[in-house]
């Protein structure tokens, strides 16, 4: 009876705190969001009639659209692994004792707050066809490359990934590893097991919810890789880093809702899918735990 | 044995360093290119539309990297304080780019500030039926790219008459999740029997909020200063949807086309928009190692 109270009494209370957040989330996050979902079933944006799934079909069908959502899903599958294998490599060497480890500490995390529009220039010097690089690859004998309209216009975008978010995975790991009990590797050691196994029987098992967090957040932050690229190469870039924000921001420079809004709900959809499937596990890892 | 080890720990240490100093590399470079004139900066890096895309390399038209300056100067920062970029009706000075920079991004740390850690002590502390599913709603948003809500939200700006308007870019920001997700984790970590000792001395909730809560989570609000900071300072999509003036836009994007036009000012400009972040990072670099360290704790 008495929770019951505690909870109406904190019912109330909470709708006053919740409030201003609330209004501003339902109206600028919120609703934004179900209307942009209804009109993606629908033929115009403003008093069009429903149409199924024509929108998708069309999108579906383009060619733009494809290239987009698949530069973006190569993008994210294989930087996202390569990003957390170093920062956790970095996070493993940085748990050891270690000189000057605050100063190591501090230059891997400055990137975070380093603009990227003002490392541009820079990129632009080492990356152009006249670029540094290419005076280097000239130099041993080879012939240059064109960085930002080739193939590997997709490295040099994910070099600037690399950089911007290497520390934050490598704090969160590094903090990871403070909270596994040091007994546990005593207990190993007496027990006379080898390195190899320590780290995969401890370190990575008790690392893994701290692993589910920094993929979520390094797919997130893969897909903010956008500013970069739009920064470096325009609304139009090369082929192969035109990413999937490039299509949806051109959509709406030319008014095509359709297609913008159909695209915006099947990444909000493939989004919330690959959260259900990581908390899915995460559960399944629990109860394996406990 | 006990040398060998130090010997590892030398050798991991030189390689670590190493590795940080290619990290700080581009603002290192960006500082000291910042204090070389226009003429040494044209010379040493080309720009594209200078030499001819040769198939043949030519030694001479290639960039080489330049950490020190062949002469020091200051040429560069006077040049871009009395820069003028002139629009179709009026002329403005970089400083004004500067000024629009910090009108929009103030606002939204300040006000997400407040509003988050409202919402952060209902959901860290507080308990009602549905709490943790309107969580998961606020989480699942802050997940979603810019994009996602473009058209709507460009919508509901122009229904309440904010485009082209700094607050088309304010309000959105300052109800952002990740303020919430952030400082919910430091609420949590409060002991429950602070606040019952609160209450037993005759607090109300406010008095809790301000006595306990907001002292409690001090660090957390510092983190989220620098890395609210770092998103907006940075912002790209937002002023490029909701301004059409390009006199409103923020240092971010005018600075990609002082770099376009004029190079030779280009890493003064660079120096200038870092400063204030660089100067945050390094008031409250403890705050923030400490902030996303929590942030990756599970509750």
């Amino acid at each position: 009876m008495n929770f019951r109270k505690q909870l109406n009494n904190d019912a109330r209370i909470s709708v006053f705190f919740l409030l201003p957040s609330l209004i501003g989330f339902f109206l600028f996050y919120l609703i934004p969001f179900v209307i942009g979902t209804i009109y993606s079933f629908k033929d115009g944006a403003v008093g069009g009639t429903f149409v199924g799934l024509l929108n998708y079909k069309e999108l579906l069908a383009s060619a733009s659209f494809l290239k987009a959502s698949s530069n973006t899903f190569w993008f994210t599958a294989i930087n996202v692994p390569i990003v957390i294998g170093i920062s956790l490599l970095l996070a493993l060497c940085l748990h050891q004792t270690v000189f000057f480890k605050n100063v190591i500490i501090s230059s891997f995390i400055l990137p975070i707050v380093v603009p990227v529009a003002s490392i541009v220039m820079l990129w632009q010097i080492l990356f152009d066809w006249n670029g540094t690089i290419n005076s280097w690859i000239v130099n041993l004998g080879f012939t240059q490359i064109d960085w930002m309209k080739s193939e590997w216009s997709i490295a040099v975008v994910s070099v600037v990934y690399l950089w911007k978010n290497i520390g934050y995975n490598m704090i969160i790991f590094l903090a990871g590893l403070q909270n596994i009990p040091k007994d546990y590797y005593e207990i190993a050691e007496i027990e006379g097991a080898g390195r190899f196994f320590k780290f995969r029987q401890i370190t990575l098992i008790y690392l893994t919810p701290t692993m589910f967090f920094v993929i979520l957040m390094s797919i997130i932050n893969s897909f903010k890789v956008f500013r970069e690229t739009y920064l470096i190469a325009g609304d139009y870039p090369f082929d192969r880093i035109y990413m999937i924000q490039h299509y949806m921001n051109n959509m709406f420079a030319s008014l095509n809702i359709q297609k913008l809004t159909a695209a915006a709900t099947l990444m909000v959809g493939s989004i919330l899918m690959l959260v259900f499937v990581l908390f899915a596990i995460e559960r399944r890892y629990r109860k394996f735990m406990s | 044995m006990k040398r060998n080890h130090l010997i590892r720990k030398w050798i991991l240490s030189f390689f670590l360093l190493i590795l940080a100093a290619v990290m700080v590399f581009p603002v290192v470079f960006t500082l000291s290119n910042s204090f070389m004139t226009e003429k040494e900066i044209s010379q040493s890096y080309p720009s594209e539309s200078d030499s001819l895309q040769d198939i043949n390399a030519h030694q001479e038209s290639f960039s080489h990297l330049k950490i020190i300056p062949e002469q020091f100067s200051l040429e560069q920062y006077k040049a871009f304080f009395e820069m003028k970029q002139s629009f179709i009706d009026k002329e403005q000075s970089n400083m004004k780019f500067y000024g629009n920079s910090v009108l929009m991004v103030f606002p939204i740390i300040l006000g997400q500030l407040i509003v988050a850690s409202l919402a952060a002590y209902v959901f860290g502390k507080l308990k009602f039926k549905g709490r943790d599913t309107l969580f998961f709603v606020y989480m699942v948003t802050m997940l979603m790219p810019f994009q996602v809500t473009l058209v709507p939200n460009y919508l509901i700006a122009d229904q309440l008459g904010l485009l082209n308007r700094f607050s088309a870019i304010i309000f959105p920001g300052i109800f952002g999740a990740f303020g919430v997700f952030m400082l919910r984790q430091f609420v949590m970590t409060i002991p429950y029997s602070y606040i019952e000792a609160a209450k037993l001395d005759g607090a109300g909730h406010f008095t809790i909020f301000i006595k306990i809560i907001i002292p409690y989570i001090r660090p957390g609000l510092a983190a989220l200063i620098v890395l609210l900071f770092a998103d907006y300072w940075n912002m790209v999509e937002q002023p490029l949807i909701f301004l059409d003036d390009p006199s409103k836009f923020p240092l971010s994007l005018y600075l990609s086309q002082i770099i376009q036009n004029n190079r030779g000012v280009g890493f003064a400009a660079s120096i200038l928009y870092m400063a204030p972040m660089l100067f945050i990072f390094g008031f409250a670099k403890k705050y923030l190692i400490k902030g996303i360290q929590l942030s990756g704790a599970k509750d």
